[in-house]
């Protein structure tokens, strides 16, 4: 074990995949030379070499399609978008190429796909994007979000092993503001749900960097005892766990930074209508970003994102009722 | 000389093939032409399935362009691997498909390539070597210069192909392709089936300058070929190959052609002048080729009976097969961790200059 940032523990996986399996190559823009917009991968090209750390032409359809080749003669292609924004310029490759490749004709794409994601941090309108519901609304990706430094690891790891084509997101605002013990070598993290804070009186279920901000909202909150899900995955998403936890605690708050709109807390949402509505002592209640683009300005942004106290004011008022 | 019937200036740069014949045995231009007919024989049964309603959708053919990717497939080795059009049956023919598995294919049933998940052309048989296509235009040159780079970086010597339309030139994954390929240099050949319209849009309201020609803006070469010969497509192509797999880079063919029946079996096509259409009829391919055979004392006729027995049979075998469980159609999402790895696999590489 040793403590590490969040951004350290995804390379720290990278690392550990790239030097367990030599089909293992990353691509993207700035990778290599520089080590990534983020650093992630910060002195890789010393270690593995430019082939297996390529600096790829600013192409992000080509990022994707070439690397879903490359997967079906066997390699291991990890793209990394810039940031997850610019995924929608390779998103015909991801949905319509990758993920029905297995279905159509019995190929597996085992691709990951890299997105450093989410706001805080005045990016704007083009780099604080949270488009996981994108991918979840498309059959044949799985869609991760680990929240912690010891799960960025185990959950980048799996998913270079797992053979089908997985999108990873990454939040930003964990990259350096979050710090865990991470164990030593290769473990894989599973593609389910983890209790953050276990609690009775009430359930917030989030994932990403929402994750913490549940967590700060409802550390002593009025002496209430508040569960925090951590659901990691999304595509699969750990249907029992939610229900479970519903059960147990009557009353949801769920949490997404995304739009609200179709956003990964309104397929939570409607599960639990459909499949706990017995359990329930109360209205599921959401917490989300407005329906706009993610603004520039810094008290254009803080009004839009999520923030602990709008997860606290719905925990209060689903409390009270 | 490959020549336009458009107002777009055909590309300059069309290099004297050596003499194909010189490579191709009397047995290779039978199975190119035993192939040509295939394609069409199957294609033209799968149209009267569709008239009869056992064709869902529509029906897209390759009337008329056999030979571009008959030809083309010809040159590539076992090895090789393919992103195949939806009008180059040809090529799914040479690697090894057999006839019956591409009418249960066009039918939806559980037999078919994709077991009835994709319709018409939208298959890759993984037992050969191909990956299907996807509709959005031309997504594969990606995924084929991918396969290419997969190649290059191991240091094999095998090489990536695949065809895409005129239209396809106008996307922006055609500029990604080409310049991906032009600056990792890798052993991928593009095949530019220009048929002179992308449904019912003629070549000229889709591009100013030939697109052969940017080939060379993007660092490698650009060449024209008849893409109604078959062994002139098989030439350029092996001569793209060897250049592949030598170190050389990619090679863009365009494969000069004419569409000859409408974008899908619904479109009546009437937007095409039909003189056009009748200059091109006398240029068909698989008559050319029979006449070449012909004259080297090949009996065409029986081979043509052959085809047709052949395609008979296939046909009552596909139409014999079930179509697909509904409960399996939410199957297969997912490959399960635990299973065993899939891959493509070798397909068939009929050419004799592979000594099989």
């Amino acid at each position: 074990m040793s403590e590490m940032t969040y951004l350290r523990a995804i390379s720290d996986g990278l690392r550990t995949e790239m030097r367990n399996d030599e089909r293992v190559l990353l691509m993207g823009e700035d990778i290599g030379v520089y080590g990534g917009a983020f650093k992630v991968t910060d002195g890789f090209i010393e270690e593995f070499g430019a082939d297996r750390v390529m600096d790829t032409p600013l192409a992000e359809s080509g990022i994707v399609g070439t690397a879903v080749g490359a997967a079906v003669v066997g390699l291991r292609p990890v793209c990394e978008m810039q940031f997850a924004d610019f995924v929608s310029c390779g998103f015909d490759q991801i949905v319509n190429v990758a993920g029905k490749m297995l279905y159509r004709q019995g190929l597996p794409v085992n691709i990951t796909v890299r997105l450093p994601s989410g706001g805080g941090f005045s990016g704007g309108p083009f780099h604080s994007q949270n488009p996981e519901a994108w991918f979840m609304h498309s059959p044949g990706l799985k869609v991760v979000a680990p929240s912690t430094a010891e799960d960025a690891k185990g959950m980048i790891i799996a998913s270079i092993r797992d053979p089908n084509p997985v999108i990873y997101m990454e939040h930003k605002n964990l990259y350096r503001r979050v710090k865990g013990e991470v164990p030593e070598g290769s473990y894989e993290t599973p593609f389910k749900a983890r209790v953050a804070r276990e609690g009775d009186d009430l359930v917030v279920i989030a994932y990403g960097a929402m994750v913490h901000t549940a967590l700060e909202a409802t550390a002593d909150l009025d002496g209430a005892s508040i569960m925090v899900l951590d659901l990691r995955s999304l595509v699969p998403l750990d249907e029992q766990a939610i229900l479970g936890a519903v059960q147990r605690c009557s009353k949801v708050v769920v949490v997404d930074e995304a739009n609200y709109t179709c956003a990964a807390g309104a397929q939570v949402a409607a599960l639990i209508a459909e499949r706990a509505f017995e359990d329930l002592d109360g209205p599921v209640l959401r917490v989300a970003s407005p329906d706009v683009p993610i603004p520039f300005s810094p008290p254009l942004e803080a009004a839009v994102l999520p923030s602990v106290e709008r997860v606290r004011e719905a925990c209060r008022q689903l409390l009270e009722y | 000389m490959a020549t336009s019937s458009t107002d777009v200036p055909i590309g300059p740069s069309t290099p004297a093939l050596e003499d194909p014949s010189a490579q191709l045995t009397t047995e290779d231009r039978v199975g190119l032409l035993r192939a040509m007919l295939l394609m069409r024989a199957i294609e033209e049964r799968a149209m009267n399935l569709y008239r009869q309603g056992k064709v869902p959708g529509s029906f897209y053919d390759g009337f008329g362009q056999e030979a571009v990717s008959v030809g083309a497939t010809w040159a590539m080795a076992a090895a090789d691997r393919l992103c195949v059009l939806h009008r180059d049956l040809g090529a799914h023919i040479v690697r090894g498909v057999q006839p019956a598995a591409i009418l249960s294919q066009y039918m939806g049933r559980a037999a078919g390539i994709t077991n009835g998940r994709d319709g018409n052309v939208h298959f890759g048989d993984l037992r050969t070597g191909c990956v299907g296509m996807v509709s959005m235009l031309p997504d594969m040159m990606l995924v084929a210069a991918g396969m290419a780079m997969a190649f290059k970086l191991r240091g094999e010597q095998r090489c990536a192909l695949t065809w895409f339309g005129d239209g396809s030139t106008s996307r922006g994954d055609f500029h990604e392709a080409m310049n991906w390929a032009g600056v990792q240099q890798l052993p991928v050949i593009f095949i530019l089936e220009n048929n002179q319209f992308a449904y019912s849009t003629p070549i000229k309201q889709q591009f100013a300058v030939n697109p052969v020609e940017r080939a060379a803006a993007y660092g490698f070469p650009g060449v024209s070929v008849d893409g109604n010969d078959a062994e002139a497509m098989f030439e350029a192509t092996r001569l793209a190959r060897e250049r592949a797999i030598s170190g050389g880079g990619p090679t863009l063919i365009e494969a000069v052609t004419m569409r000859m029946h409408g974008h899908g079996a619904h479109d009546d096509m009437k937007y095409v002048p039909k003189a056009l259409v009748e200059e091109w009829r006398q240029k068909d391919p698989i008559d050319r080729q029979s006449a070449r055979l012909k004259e080297l004392g090949v009996d065409v006729e029986a081979l043509r009976q052959e085809v047709r027995a052949e395609v008979d049979a296939a046909a009552k075998k596909a139409l014999a097969g079930p179509m697909p469980d509904p409960a399996t159609a939410t199957d297969r999402l997912f490959h399960p961790r635990e299973a065993q790895e899939i891959l493509l696999e070798d397909g068939a590489a009929p050419w004799s200059g592979f000594g099989s």
